[in-house]
C-alpha cells in the first residue's frame, strides 16, 4: 500500500475515531444553547465558535461526522450496487434488456423526484426520530441516485461484452452469471469506484436540502450537510473563516476516500 | 454632398454622446420583488408582489398615509359615509385622465365597483366588503359624483377603498390604464419589470412641480435574500424594502445611515396547537392542546425575550396579545407581556394532572410528553426560533420534534388533513383594522386556524368571540369597536388559541442617493411616498 | 440500416417522453399540498372565495383525463395555464428556453473542455501529484453546495454558465479520468509501447477510441446533470430561464407547468442519451 493511501486511511479512521470519542471530546454535547454567546468567534471555550443560536460548532461537527461519515457510505454503495446490476447486466445482456434498462434510467433521470420524496415524508409520521428520519433519507438518496452511473456501465459493459477476454472466457465454457460476476464485473471497477467516490459529497449536501421536505437530519441533530448550508450565508461567511471548516473537512475526507480506492494500474499505466 | 454627410455624422456623433446623459438611467429607482407578480388586474391582486405593483400603479379614492396612518384624499377630494355604515359618497377631481388619456369620472368607478363586487370574482379585495347577502348599488349622481350603498355595514368603509384601484370602464388597454404615479412599461417574466412615470398622474407637490419625481422604477425579480443584499452593498438596487434582522447589523456597522428600524411592525409570529376534533392525532393529544393550562404552561415555558435578541438581534419584542403595539389605536394596553417562568409553568401543568418523571413529562396516564411542531422551511427565522422553543420545552421534559415541510405541504396539513400537532408561522401584512381578521376570530371560518369550520362554536369563549367580532363589525361608533375588541384580545390571552411569540420590528435598508425616503411600519414601508422619492 | 436504427430510437423516445409527462403528471398530482392554495390563508378571503380556489385545482384530479386532454390541446399548439403564474405555458416556454438551453450548452462545453483537457493531459503525463492535484480539485467541487457555487457566481460577478460547469465538473471528470486510466492499462497499450509508438499516439489512437463509447455515455448523462444544475444556479442567479420557472413551479405544485417541464427534460435527457447510445454502438461496430 503506497504512502498516500495508507495516509487516506488513517484520516479516515482518525476521522471516525473522532466522532465516535465527541461524547468526552465535546461534552457539552451538540444542542446546548449558550445564549450568552451567539454566533461568536472561536475562543478556547469554543474552538470554532458558536452558531446563530449559540450552539458549539466544534460538537457540532464531530458530532455531525457520526452521521454523514456512516451513513453517506452506506448510500454511496447502495447506489453503486444498483447502478451495477440495473447498468452493468443490462449491457452485459445487451438488446432488448439493455434498450428497457435504458428507458427505465433515462425515466428516472428526467421525473421530477421531489414528489415522491415530499409524498414519502407526508406517509411518515411527524414524530419520527431524528436517526430513522436519517436513516430513511439516506436510502432513499441511495435508491435514487444509481442513474448516471448506470448508463455509463451499460456502456461499459456493452464494449466488455466482446471483448476478447470474455469470447476466451466463453470459449472456455464459462457462461451466464458466473461470467457476469467474475470477469464482467471486476472490470466494472473505474466506473464503480468513481460513482461511489462522486455520492458520498452528493448525498452529504442532498440530505441538507432535503430538510425543505422535512427529511433529513432533524433539529437539534446536526450533519455535515446542514453545517455547510451556513456557507449559504455567503454575504457574512467571507468574515467567518472558520464556518468553511466543514467544508475543509469535507474535501479532505472525499479525497482519502478516493485515494483509499484508487489502484496503482489506474493512477500510473 | 460631403457637407451634409458631415452633418449628418455629426448629428450622429452627438446622439450618440448624447445618448448616456439622456439615458433612461437617470432618476430611476431599483429594487427587488422577491416574487413574480401573479396579475396586474388590480381587482385579482392576492400575492404580495401584485400587491407592491398595485400600489405603485394603482390610482385609488382615499389613500391611508402610511405615517400617519391617517385616511387622505386621493381622486376623491371628499368623502362621506353615513351613519349606519352602508353608504359612502365620493365627490371625485376633475380633470384627471387615466395613463393613455382616458378621462377619468364616475363611470370608472361604478364600473371598478362593480367588476369588484361580481360573485364570480372570488378576490381579497372584493371580499373584504362583502359583509352581507344583497347587491351592491352604485349611483352616478354626476361625473365627479358617485354614491355606493353596500347591503350591511362595512366597518371601517371608506378605509377600504385604500385598497381598490380604479379601473377604466372605456380604455381598451383595460387594466394597464391607469391612475397612480406610474405604470407597467416593460416586463420579462422572471426576470425584470419596468414601471415608467404615467404622464398624466394627476398630482402635483406643494411647489406645483409634477409628480412622481422619478422617472421610472426599474424591478428586478429576486427570491434570495442575500443576492439582494449583496446587491444593495454594490450599488444595484437602492433600498430593500424588507430587510432580515442579522444583515441589518452588518449593514448598520459599515453604513449605518442607510439602515432603517421603524420599531415594532404589524408582523407577528405564533404558534398553535391542533384543537379539530377530527384530526388523525392520538386522543390523549388531543385532550392535552384543548386544555387551556396546558397552552398557558407552553407559553410560559418560552423565552420570548431570547428569541427577540437572539433570533431577531434585538430587532423584535415579545409579542403580547394578537395585536401588534404598533397598532397604537387597536392595541389593548392593558394586556401585561406573558413572563417566561418554567416554574409557574410546571404548577400550571400540574394541575392538570402533569408530572415530572426523571427529566420527562408525563401526563395523568403516563404518556410523555411529545409533540411536534410544524413550519414552513426555508424561513431560518421561524426555524431557529422553534429550535430555540425546543430547548425551552426540554426543560420542562417536554421533548418536541421540529420539522419543517414545504409550504404546500404545511398548508394541506393545516387546512385539509389536519394531521399536525402544533404549527409555528406567522401574520404578514397585517391591516390596521379588526375586521381584517374576522375570518380568523370567527368560529365557523375557514380561517379560524386551530379549529376551522365550526357548525357551532365549540367552546363558550369562542362563542363569546364570534358575538364580540360581529358587534364590532357591525357598529360604526370606533369606542365600541374597540371596546368589543378589547375584550377580544383579552380572552385570546386568557385562552391562548394562538401562543403569540414575538413582534418583529419593520426593517429596511435605503440607499444615501435616494431622496425623500422615510421607512414606516406599514407596508410598503419604504416607499409609502414613491411619487415623492427622487434618486441622485 | 442506420434508418431503420434511427426510426428505432425516435419512436423509443416519443413513448419515453409520453410515459414520462404521465409519470411525472402522477407524482405531482398524488404529493400532498397540490389541493392548496398559499392564497387560502389570506384572513380578508371568505369561504366562498376558499371553496372557489379549491374547485379551480379539483378540475385536474383526474389526472387520465387531464393528461389526454392537455395532449389533445398540446397537438394544437396549446400547453395549457399555469396555474401559479397565470400565464400560458407557451409563451412561458418559449421565453425562457433560449436562456436555459445557452447556459447549459456553455457549460457543458466549458466542462468538457475541462475535463478533456485535465483527464487526457493526466492520463498521458501520468504523474500522481498532477493526478492527485485533479482529485482535489474535482473532490472540492463536489464538496461545495451547488446553491453556494451559484452565489458565489453572483458575489465574483461571473456568469451562471461558469456555476453549472463547476457543478458538472467532478463528476464528468472522476468518469472520464477513470475510464481513461482503464484504458490505458489495457494489454494493447503495452504492446503499442513495446513497438515504439510514442505517447501521444498511443493516447489518441489507442486509449480515447477504447473508451470513446463510454465517454459518450458519460456525456449524454452530462447533459441531464447539467439541466439538473441549472435549477439552482437559475433560481440564485435571478435568471429566468426553465430552472428557476421549474423551480416556482414545483413550489406552487404547478401542474400544467412542471408537466410540460418535464416533457421537455425527458425529450433533452432522451435525445442526449440516445445520441449517445447509438453513436458508441457505432464506434463499437454494433447494431444498437
Amino acid at each position: 500500500m503506497s504512502f498516500w493511501r495508507k495516509l487516506a486511511a488513517f484520516v479516515l479512521v482518525a476521522a471516525l475515531a473522532f466522532s465516535l470519542a465527541a461524547n468526552w471530546l465535546a461534552p457539552g454535547g451538540y444542542a446546548k444553547q449558550y445564549r450568552e454567546a451567539t454566533d461568536a468567534s472561536p475562543s478556547r471555550q469554543h474552538w470554532l465558535g458558536t452558531d446563530e443560536i449559540g450552539r458549539d460548532r466544534f460538537a457540532r461537527v464531530l458530532y455531525g461526522t457520526r452521521i454523514s461519515l456512516l451513513l453517506a457510505p452506506a448510500a454511496a454503495l447502495l447506489s453503486t450496487l444498483v447502478a451495477a446490476l440495473v447498468g452493468g447486466l443490462a449491457g452485459y445482456l445487451g438488446g432488448m434488456w439493455a434498450r428497457a434498462a435504458m428507458t427505465v434510467t433515462d425515466l428516472f433521470l428526467s421525473l421530477p423526484w421531489l414528489f415522491l420524496l415530499i409524498t414519502i415524508r407526508a406517509l411518515m409520521p411527524l414524530n419520527v426520530s431524528p436517526l430513522v428520519s436519517v436513516l430513511v433519507t439516506f436510502l432513499l438518496l441511495g435508491m435514487l441516485g444509481w442513474t448516471s452511473a448506470a448508463r455509463v456501465l451499460c456502456a461499459t459493459s456493452s464494449s466488455l461484452r466482446n471483448s476478447d477476454f470474455v469470447r476466451q472466457a466463453r470459449a472456455s465454457g464459462i457462461r451466464g452469471a458466473r461470467l457476469f460476476w467474475i470477469h464482467v464485473l471486476p472490470n466494472l471497477k473505474p466506473v464503480l469506484y468513481a460513482q461511489f467516490w462522486i455520492s458520498i459529497p452528493a448525498f452529504i449536501l442532498s440530505e441538507a436540502n432535503l430538510g425543505i421536505l422535512g427529511l433529513g437530519v432533524a433539529e437539534p441533530l446536526p450533519s455535515w450537510g446542514s453545517l455547510l448550508k451556513e456557507l449559504e450565508g455567503l454575504v457574512s461567511v467571507g468574515e467567518e473563516p472558520w464556518k468553511f471548516v466543514p467544508l475543509f473537512l469535507l474535501v479532505i475526507v472525499v479525497t482519502s476516500f478516493q485515494l483509499v480506492l484508487s489502484n496503482s494500474d489506474e493512477v500510473a499505466a | 454632398m460631403f457637407a451634409s454627410l458631415r452633418k449628418s455624422i455629426l448629428l450622429w456623433a452627438i446622439c450618440l454622446g448624447l445618448l448616456p446623459g439622456v439615458s433612461f438611467a437617470q432618476n430611476v429607482l431599483r429594487l427587488c420583488l422577491r416574487s413574480e407578480p401573479k396579475t396586474f388586474d388590480p381587482l385579482k391582486v392576492e400575492d404580495d408582489a401584485s400587491v407592491s405593483v398595485r400600489y405603485l400603479t394603482g390610482g385609488v379614492l382615499v389613500r391611508l398615509n402610511r405615517q400617519t396612518q391617517a385616511l387622505e384624499p386621493e381622486l376623491a377630494q371628499s368623502w362621506n359615509v353615513s351613519k349606519d355604515g352602508k353608504q359612502i359618497s365620493f365627490k371625485l377631481r376633475s380633470g384627471v385622465s387615466f395613463s393613455d388619456g382616458t378621462p377619468f369620472s364616475a363611470d370608472d368607478v361604478a364600473y371598478t365597483v362593480q367588476q369588484l363586487m361580481d360573485p364570480a370574482l372570488h378576490s381579497a379585495t372584493g371580499d373584504a366588503f362583502r359583509t352581507g347577502p344583497g347587491k351592491v348599488e352604485t349611483k352616478i349622481l354626476s361625473p365627479t359624483q358617485i354614491s355606493i350603498s353596500f347591503p350591511a355595514l362595512v366597518a371601517g368603509l371608506d378605509r377600504q377603498f385604500d385598497q381598490v384601484a380604479i379601473m377604466s370602464a372605456h380604455s381598451p388597454k383595460k387594466e394597464m390604464a391607469v391612475l397612480g404615479p406610474f405604470m407597467v412599461a416593460d416586463y420579462k417574466p422572471g426576470s425584470t419589470l419596468l414601471l415608467k412615470k404615467n404622464p398624466n398622474y394627476w398630482k402635483t407637490d406643494d411647489q406645483g412641480r409634477k409628480l412622481p419625481y422619478l422617472d421610472a422604477i426599474q424591478i428586478d425579480i429576486q427570491a434570495n435574500r442575500d443576492v439582494e443584499l449583496l446587491r444593495f452593498k454594490r450599488n444595484e438596487i437602492d433600498l430593500i424594502n424588507t430587510l432580515d434582522s442579522e444583515y441589518f447589523d452588518k449593514l448598520a456597522d459599515t453604513s449605518p445611515k442607510v439602515v432603517h428600524d421603524a420599531g415594532p411592525s404589524l408582523d407577528s409570529e405564533q404558534m398553535w396547537f391542533n384543537e379539530v376534533q377530527k384530526a388523525p392525532i392520538p386522543a390523549y393529544k388531543k385532550t392535552w392542546f384543548r386544555s387551556v393550562n396546558f397552552r398557558r404552561a407552553i407559553s410560559e415555558a418560552i423565552n420570548r425575550d431570547d428569541m427577540a435578541k437572539i433570533v431577531f438581534r434585538g430587532h423584535a419584542q415579545p409579542a403580547i396579545g394578537p395585536v401588534s403595539p404598533a397598532n397604537k389605536f387597536w392595541f389593548n394596553a392593558k394586556l401585561k407581556p406573558q413572563p417566561y417562568s418554567p416554574e409557574t409553568a410546571l404548577k400550571t401543568l400540574q394541575a392538570d394532572g402533569f408530572r415530572l418523571e426523571n427529566g420527562t413529562l408525563k401526563d395523568k396516564d403516563g404518556n410523555a410528553v411529545v409533540f411536534s411542531v410544524i413550519t414552513n422551511a426555508g424561513n431560518k427565522y421561524r426555524e431557529r426560533m422553534a429550535t430555540m422553543m425546543q430547548d425551552d420545552l426540554q426543560k420542562i421534559g417536554i421533548h418536541v420534534n421540529v420539522v419543517t415541510l414545504d409550504f404546500p405541504s404545511l398548508i394541506e396539513r393545516m387546512t385539509q388533513s389536519f394531521d399536525y400537532e402544533a404549527i409555528l408561522l406567522g401574520l404578514t401584512n397585517v391591516g390596521l383594522d379588526p375586521s381584517d381578521q374576522m375570518n380568523v376570530w370567527l368560529s365557523s371560518s375557514d380561517n379560524h386556524q386551530w379549529n376551522p369550520s365550526e357548525k357551532t362554536p365549540e367552546t363558550p369563549w369562542e362563542a363569546e368571540i364570534d358575538k364580540l367580532m360581529r358587534a364590532q363589525a357591525s357598529s360604526a361608533d370606533a369606542r365600541k369597536r374597540k371596546e368589543s375588541f378589547d375584550r377580544v384580545q383579552e380572552i385570546a390571552m386568557e385562552q391562548m388559541p394562538f401562543i403569540y411569540l414575538v413582534n418583529r420590528n419593520a426593517l429596511s435598508a435605503v440607499s444615501t442617493t435616494v431622496h425623500g425616503a422615510n421607512p414606516v411600519i406599514l407596508a410598503p414601508q419604504t416607499y409609502w411616498n414613491m411619487d415623492r422619492l427622487s434618486v441622485k | 440500416m442506420l434508418r431503420r436504427k434511427l426510426a428505432r430510437h425516435g419512436f423509443a423516445i416519443f413513448a419515453t417522453v409520453l410515459l414520462g409527462g404521465f409519470l411525472s403528471a402522477t407524482l405531482v398530482r398524488f404529493a400532498p399540498g397540490f389541493d392548496v392554495d398559499e392564497s387560502e390563508l389570506d384572513p380578508h378571503l371568505n369561504s366562498a372565495s376558499i371553496q372557489a380556489l379549491r374547485d379551480s385545482r379539483t378540475r385536474q384530479n383526474d389526472i387520465v383525463h387531464f393528461y389526454v386532454q392537455s395532449l389533445r390541446r398540446a397537438l394544437n399548439g396549446d400547453l395549457g395555464r399555469s396555474l401559479s403564474l397565470g400565464q400560458p405555458v407557451t409563451t412561458l416556454l418559449r421565453e425562457r428556453i433560449p436562456l436555459t438551453f445557452r447556459l447549459v450548452g456553455v457549460a457543458l462545453v466549458l466542462s468538457w473542455a475541462a475535463v478533456l483537457g485535465i483527464a487526457l493531459t493526466g492520463t498521458w503525463l501520468r504523474l500522481p501529484a498532477y493526478d492527485g492535484l485533479g482529485t482535489v480539485l474535482s473532490g472540492t467541487l463536489l464538496c461545495i453546495p451547488a446553491a453556494v457555487l451559484a452565489l458565489l457566481s453572483v458575489l465574483w460577478n461571473v456568469p451562471g454558465t461558469l456555476a453549472i460547469a463547476l457543478i458538472i465538473f467532478p463528476r464528468d471528470y472522476r468518469y472520464t479520468r477513470n475510464l481513461l486510466a482503464r484504458a490505458y492499462a489495457q494489454p494493447h497499450v503495452l504492446a503499442a509501447r513495446a513497438k515504439g509508438l510514442n505517447e501521444v499516439r498511443i493516447l489518441f489512437w489507442h486509449v480515447v477510441p477504447v473508451a470513446a463509447p463510454q465517454l459518450l455515455a458519460v456525456a449524454g448523462v452530462s447533459v441531464s446533470l447539467a439541466i439538473g444544475a441549472a435549477i439552482p444556479v437559475e433560481a440564485l442567479c435571478g435568471l429566468a430561464g426553465v430552472g428557476q420557472l421549474a423551480w416556482q413551479a414545483a413550489l406552487g405544485r404547478d401542474l400544467p407547468l412542471l408537466m410540460n417541464i418535464t416533457l421537455l427534460m425527458t425529450l433533452v435527457t432522451l435525445l442526449a442519451n440516445s445520441g449517445a447510445d447509438v453513436a458508441g454502438s457505432m464506434l463499437r461496430g454494433e447494431s444498437a
